[in-house]
């Protein structure tokens, strides 16, 4: 079974990789860093199995710093979002020579 | 591992990956946002069959809970709810692109779990059920006590930090 979950998780992972080279959209672009970080958890449950519950630990303090990261996250874009009006990330060039 | 349990690992294991393909797919946000929160409680199921149900329990709080009502929010706010005019997938060059990359790190993942393919015997897993915190609480309490203290300011700074990105200049 944890051979499984780690397939899950690898499956995961991709597709949130996939999202996230494949969106525009800001904020379903941190949706899918935060799918990629719940396919990590995953195969931190499932490593847990094997090597005692440290792995639980960590799924604990991956989640606090997600949550972080998502207050940030989004209240970047709403800073964004009012300086050019849209989350759009291929209309953000400033820095496009 | 009993029959059914497994059985229940893999529906919840589809139900994962059903629902992270649909969320990926789908155009507007607040859709894909609903599909996470699907892919979050299935996870969470997950983690109750792999022993973890205090994780299982934390992931349906902080996840399904309040990382997504979060999202949802900020969607509502800025009121992008409805798909725009202007597609949300990148050109065909960027979804090639995305596409070969995903399927490189597929098998890269896949060849990197083939690694260890004799997994040694499981530890038995404790079978009491009334005790799940303690074995977690155990260890972040002593052996992890300094990273939790530091998630703690991490919080603090991202909530400071959160205030000051997202309040509204004013006669600046």
């Amino acid at each position: 079974m944890i051979s499984e979950a780690l397939v899950v998780s690898a499956v995961l992972f991709v597709i949130g990789t996939i999202g996230v080279l494949t969106r525009k959209n800001a904020i379903v672009l941190f949706m899918c860093v935060e799918l990629m970080l719940n396919a990590v958890n995953l195969s931190f449950v499932a490593l847990s199995k094997l090597h005692g519950n440290a792995g639980q630990v960590f799924v604990i303090l991956v989640m606090t710093v997600a949550a972080a990261e998502a207050a940030i996250g989004l209240a970047l874009v709403i800073a964004v979002f009012r300086h050019f009006g849209t989350v759009d990330l291929s209309s953000l060039r400033l820095l496009k020579g | 591992m009993s029959d059914l349990s497994r059985y229940f690992f893999y529906l919840f294991s589809l139900l994962t990956i059903g629902s992270a393909l649909a969320f990926v797919t789908r155009k507007g946000p607040v859709p894909a946002a609903l599909w996470l929160v699907n892919t979050m409680f299935a996870l969470s199921g997950l983690y109750v069959l792999l022993d973890a149900p205090f994780v299982g329990a934390v992931q349906v709080l902080v996840y399904a809970g309040a990382i997504m009502v979060v999202f949802v929010f900020v969607v509502m706010l800025l009121n992008l709810g409805r798909a725009g005019d202007r597609p949300d997938l990148r050109g065909i060059g960027g979804q090639l692109t995305a596409g070969v990359v995903g399927a490189a790190l597929l098998a890269l993942l896949l060849a990197a779990r083939r690694g260890d393919a004799v997994l040694p015997a499981l530890v038995p897993s404790s079978t009491s059920t009334s005790n799940v915190v303690e074995p977690v609480a155990q260890l972040l309490f002593t052996d992890y006590l300094l990273a939790f203290e530091l998630t703690s300011i991490v919080l603090l700074t991202a909530l400071v930090g959160a205030v000051v990105l997202a309040k509204r200049r004013t006669a600046a």
